[in-house]
């Protein structure tokens, strides 16, 4: 197909300039478009505008002082760049993570990924048209945001986990209080289910759209949901089984065409909505299991002096997939190198070799389906 | 497969010359790593990614380091396989004068962009890389700000860069007091 859109015989080309202020670009983010009438023949994504060079402040900043940054790296998901930060410095120092600190992460990290996921699935549905589900999922994110607070005080940059641990233990009846609403949370995914993700017309505007097999996911970088909804069932929890994941039992939902082709639009709006429950779950388990280790021991045993000498590099399974953080130390209190690879970038590369062929509203789909949050692009 | 015996696959495939330096000290190198000679990165990344036995699917990440001192840039690849689940780090020492490498585009189609962010943030060039302009930075950008010695302009098209600091611009001066009438 895109062998004649591409022929020089239609000239009735033009550069269309979408962004950087899109209401679907999510976030400060610019397309320049060529097409012929509604097809795209090809749209070149122009990065960088929320460029904050996170990478050289790091080198500027101590270890621990680098923290409140990572936040910044992805500030819908901020919980996550947290972990990856702390991991690689523990993985680099040898520092051993105390159970409860890793549960507390845990239980963090996954209602952090139901925000995150909120966003996405909530203002997919919105690009696409239907307002009432973003209400719906804004009103559960905000019982997060709310929890969070309670938890480490912030509701969007939380700087809640340390070196060797995290900051605060959960305040009294916290717990009891996240146990409730999740409870009520897993129930009300179905009928989110039954309004959206298996509502006619929306199957019909999304299945088949903006294919992606699984080799070309593979090859171009993709990972998390947008991996999984092309049909790999890859998940970091799982196939590496960092920090306490093991403990737990959850399914990873993979995209299976159900509606249309394995990959499509609809496949990675569904992943992330199971995503969702499989969440619940692991939250209602990682509850129930907290109390087993001691309160109070929330940070490992920490050398005297922060200078660690050589590298490594952390996985984490973040709200958009595998989030890797490479840290050098050269013996200094500074790092010397820090880098964040993160899974928005990697899918925003694709998008100029995908974008070829489809219709100019299909691109909203795909920007929406690949939930790109422009600073973790840009960093 | 471990790192080590990967490594003993690369070597005896291409040669000591392509593949050396193996390090795999537990306490400074968390992940082992390999040095591979830069113009042959390409025909190794290739193996590296057909061979049945070592399937690397997947190029984690492209990063680059500056080291003056050594008057060095290495590109850092961390490569994973999906099927097999192992890892494995290759590094690719330049010149720090005239960085320049062949282009992995051809192995992975991630390597694009993060080729681009590496050419943009530290000067390294990709031969053969079929769109190699600045990414994050705008293009009329001058340096490479990742490198250790890059020193930010005053300002970009009139735009300052620095800003004067807060604290002492809303500082309240008090009037001096005057001298006590004797």
């Amino acid at each position: 197909m895109s062998d004649v859109i591409f022929t020089n015989e239609m000239d009735e080309e033009m550069t269309l300039n979408m962004g950087p202020h899109h209401p679907s670009t999510h976030g400060v983010l610019r397309f320049i478009i060529q097409s012929d009438g509604e097809i795209i023949r090809k749209a070149v994504p122009d990065v960088g505008y929320l460029h904050r060079s996170i990478e050289k402040i790091g080198e500027r900043c101590t270890y621990p002082g680098y923290m409140p940054y990572t936040d910044r790296v992805d500030y819908v998901a901020a919980m996550f760049a947290n972990e990856c930060w702390a991991t690689a410095c523990e993985k680099l120092m040898g520092i051993e993570v105390p159970k409860r600190a890793q549960y507390l992460r845990v239980i963090s990290c996954e209602l952090n990924r139901i925000a995150s996921h909120m966003i996405a699935i909530g203002a997919m549905a919105m690009d696409i048209g239907a307002t009432t589900p973003f209400m719906w999922a804004l009103r559960e994110r905000e019982y997060i945001n709310d929890f969070i607070e309670e938890l480490c005080g912030a509701r969007l940059t939380y700087n809640y986990h340390r070196i060797g641990g995290v900051s605060f233990d959960m305040p009294k009846g916290w717990a009891d209080k996240v146990k409730t609403w999740v409870d009520k949370f897993v129930p009300l995914m179905e009928e989110f289910d039954r309004l959206i993700t298996y509502n006619e017309i929306y199957i019909q505007r999304l299945a088949n759209v903006a294919i992606i097999t699984g080799k070309e996911a593979k090859d171009w970088g993709l990972v998390g949901p947008n991996l999984r909804g092309s049909g790999v069932k890859w998940d970091l929890r799982k196939d590496d089984g960092y920090s306490v994941y093991p403990d737990f039992e959850f399914a990873v939902p993979v995209g299976k065409g159900q509606f249309g082709t394995v990959g499509d639009c609809w496949d990675r709006f569904y992943v992330r909505s199971e995503e969702c429950k499989e969440s619940g779950k692991i939250l209602q388990q990682a509850l129930a299991k907290i109390d087993e280790h001691p309160e109070d021991d929330l940070v490992g045993k920490l050398p005297k002096k922060i200078k660690p000498e050589g590298e490594a590099y952390s996985r984490v399974e973040s709200a958009r997939g595998d989030m890797g953080c490479y840290v050098i130390g050269k013996g200094a209190e500074e790092p010397y190198r820090c880098r964040f690879r993160t899974g928005s970038f990697t899918a925003m590369g694709i998008i100029e070799a995908k974008s070829p062929g489809l219709f100019l509203a299909d691109l909203v789909a795909l920007i929406a389906s690949f939930d790109v949050v422009a600073p973790e692009i840009d960093r | 497969m471990t790192p080590d015996a990967i490594f003993k696959r690369l070597q005896e495939k291409f040669g000591e010359a392509t593949v050396f330096d193996f390090h795999a000290d537990p306490a400074k190198d968390k992940d082992p790593w390999c040095q591979i000679a830069p113009w042959e990165i390409e025909n190794v990344c290739e193996h590296l990614r057909s061979d049945k036995s070592l399937d690397f699917d997947y190029l984690e990440c492209i990063t680059g380091v500056d080291y003056p001192d050594d008057k060095r840039i290495v590109v850092v690849y961390h490569l994973y396989s999906y099927g097999k689940k192992h890892r494995i780090v290759l590094k690719a020492y330049l010149e720090r004068e005239d960085p320049a490498m062949p282009t992995l585009v051809n192995v992975w189609s991630t390597a694009n962009w993060q080729e681009r962010e590496c050419f943009d943030l530290l000067g390294v060039l990709f031969e053969g890389h079929p769109d190699l302009r600045r990414l994050l930075l705008p293009d009329d950008w001058e340096g490479h700000p990742l490198r250790k010695d890059y020193e930010e302009k005053e300002d970009y098209h009139g735009i300052p860069t620095i800003r004067p600091n807060p604290i002492e611009l809303f500082k309240i001066t008090l009037p001096a007091k005057e001298p006590a009438k004797a």
